[in-house]
């Protein structure tokens, strides 16, 4: 072996220490809870408090629900560029990137001013109006990732003659969306959809400005509040990020199956 | 009026006018090839026809109800495309039972004429696959079902045969023909091919800069040329330069002979060109055909059963086909050789 590949070798290894030792060292931590054994006692502490349980659920639910927004603005959006506005693409391109360049905390603050209870239309002064506006606020957060699959997925398919097939055989323009660009376009959604998910689950800024009682601020508090929990819990949100991108790449495989068949 | 009406439509795309002054009237059970070259505007007619495009100006209406206007999902036309456009998604039968369930027919209605669809399209077993399972003539097939399920009441065919291979190519035309003839349904199909044009239409328009050149049977079409265009796309074409010695007689000169068309050429001085199909020229002697013109045979070309030769006649090069026979060798090149024509297949064209 030259010494060149050694070399290589010791910075992979020193790569994998240098990420894996946290981790491996948090896990050992969340397993100490109990004096002098290994125990899943912090896990079971977590999972049975029932403020987890309602702020997880809480998240789980705006998660759900940012998929949904997201996907009935992205898929509509990204298939009309693709058809009728070419050339305004490296515009939305450029638009659906933009929160990944502007932080959280200048949107939200710009929310709060344009949406306080003084404005015209008071979205934080009442309950469902501050989840109305997280809502619209984590969509933002999940536009690059949204947009980015569901334009990939819509170049697999000939979008303008399917159109016209379809526009042929009688469907309107929402018959279109659901019937026949939606489901082809489904895999590329349902990959955005996993990475919206792990945001939204994970998202701090914006729920604790509202001041809403989601994962984010609870994971916070535990931090601050206890010794081991805070470890499982991070276990567990890694646990939940890592399937979501294991759910992604599965998506993806099936997807290559069907079209290598194609 | 015709059941079909296309009147005075244009077609400007920005500054570029693709369509010009395009007429057309198609009787209820026509089949109407519409043929050209590429950006010959075949292609924005028909898209104009099934809606996907508005015509600049003129009007279009079929069954006596104007079309200009209307979206195109709401004009009853069938349309098959030449990249198929089968749904992925779907599986062959809800393919070709999308627009009934889109017309919210009931579902027994729905199973029955998908069965009978893809019974005549010769692929009754083939319901339970999915598009990416078919070979693309199998494909084009069911995307001809899927146009004709509903019942439309005009069929638009653009450019169906062109991403299949030759063979196929040629088995399905005739099918897509018959089907055609025995629903009778009026079809305008689109081709850039003279072959699928002549074979399969009642009637041939081709089309050149947006015009239609020439409208009539493929007959007329082949044999009876109007326009220069016309002669030179479909089908070979010589084509001779003669000078008007006469033109209250016909009386023309080829090379250094004097021919006699005996039909008068009203108008026509100086130089103009006459058309001659392959076909129609005989090599050597020929009853029936009293013109004789010397040359010199300058390309031989032996296809098989057909020998196509080259023949230089001082200015002039006529290219004809004559039948191998086995037992006389093909003439050599550099030989002189006399052709002999018939004075009416000396087609005389307008520029």
């Amino acid at each position: 072996m030259s010494a060149k590949r050694i070399w290589a070798w010791f910075f992979i290894l020193f790569g994998m220490v240098y990420f894996l030792l946290p981790l491996f060292g948090m896990f050992q931590f969340s397993l100490k809870m109990l004096r002098g054994r290994y125990s899943f006692e912090a896990y079971r502490v977590v999972l049975r408090d029932p403020q987890f349980q309602t702020t997880f659920g809480y998240s789980v639910v705006l998660a759900l629900l940012t998929i949904v927004i997201g996907t009935l603005i992205v898929v509509p959006t990204a298939y009309w560029v693709r058809l009728k506005l070419p050339r305004a693409r490296p515009f939305v391109e450029f638009v659906t990137l933009l929160p990944l360049v502007i932080p959280p905390i200048v949107i939200v603050f710009g929310y709060i001013r344009l949406y306080n209870t003084s404005s015209i239309l008071p979205l934080t002064g009442s309950w469902i109006g501050t989840n109305i506006l997280v809502l619209f606020g984590y969509t933002t957060l999940a536009l690059p990732y949204m947009y980015r699959a569901v334009d990939t997925g819509l170049r697999a398919i000939d979008v303008a003659t399917l159109t016209e097939a379809a526009q042929s055989l009688g469907a309107s323009w929402v018959t279109i969306l659901a019937r026949v660009i939606l489901p082809n376009v489904l895999v590329s959604v349902l990959s955005g959809a996993f990475l919206t998910f792990a945001i939204v689950i994970g998202e701090y800024v914006f729920a604790a400005l509202l001041n809403l009682n989601t994962f984010g601020p609870y994971m916070v508090w535990m931090g601050g509040n206890r010794a081991y929990e805070p470890s499982a819990l991070a276990v567990i949100a890694f646990g939940i990020t890592w399937v979501c991108m294991g759910l992604i790449q599965l998506v993806t495989h099936f997807s290559k199956h069907t079209k290598a068949k194609r | 009026m015709s059941f079909l009406n296309l009147e005075h439509l244009e077609k400007f795309f920005g500054p570029t006018r693709v369509v010009k002054d395009f007429n057309l009237s198609v009787e209820k059970g026509e089949f109407i090839s519409l043929l050209g070259p590429s950006g010959c505007g075949k292609t924005t007619v028909l898209r104009m026809v099934a809606g996907f495009e508005s015509p600049t100006t003129g009007a279009i209406t079929i069954d006596g109800q104007n079309m200009v206007g209307l979206a195109a999902n709401r004009r009853k036309i069938g349309m098959v495309f030449q990249a198929y456009a089968l749904f992925p998604n779907l599986t062959v039968a809800q393919n070709v039972g999308f627009g009934l369930r889109i017309a919210k027919v009931d579902k027994a209605t729905i199973a029955r004429r998908v069965a009978e669809m893809l019974a005549i399209v010769g692929l009754g077993e083939f319901g339970n696959r999915f598009p990416f399972q078919l070979s693309g003539g199998q494909q084009q097939r069911v995307a001809l079902a899927r146009a004709l399920a509903p019942q439309p009441q005009v069929l638009l065919l653009d450019e169906p045969l062109s991403a299949l291979d030759a063979k196929i190519r040629v088995s399905l035309r005739e099918e897509i023909r018959a089907i055609q003839k025995k629903l009778g349904i009026t079809t305008i199909f689109v081709t850039h091919d003279q072959e699928e044009a002549l074979s399969m239409s009642d009637r041939v328009v081709v089309m050149h800069n947006g015009i239609a050149s020439q409208t009539g049977a493929p007959f007329e079409i082949y044999s009876r040329p109007t326009t220069r265009f016309v002669a030179e796309f479909v089908g070979t074409l010589n084509l001779l330069t003669a000078t008007v010695i006469d033109a209250d007689t016909g009386t023309v000169r080829i090379g250094d002979t004097n021919v006699a068309l005996n039909r008068p050429l009203p108008g026509k001085t100086g130089t103009i060109s006459l058309a001659l199909r392959p076909e129609v020229v005989t090599l050597g002697p020929s009853a029936g055909r009293e013109i004789t013109l010397k040359g010199r045979i300058t390309e031989v070309h032996f296809l098989g059963s057909v020998i196509r030769i080259r023949i230089d006649l001082g200015g002039n090069s006529v290219l004809l086909d004559t039948f191998n026979t086995p037992d006389t060798p093909p003439p050599a090149v550099g030989t002189d050789a006399e052709i002999s024509v018939a004075e009416r297949d000396l087609m005389v064209l307008e520029d």
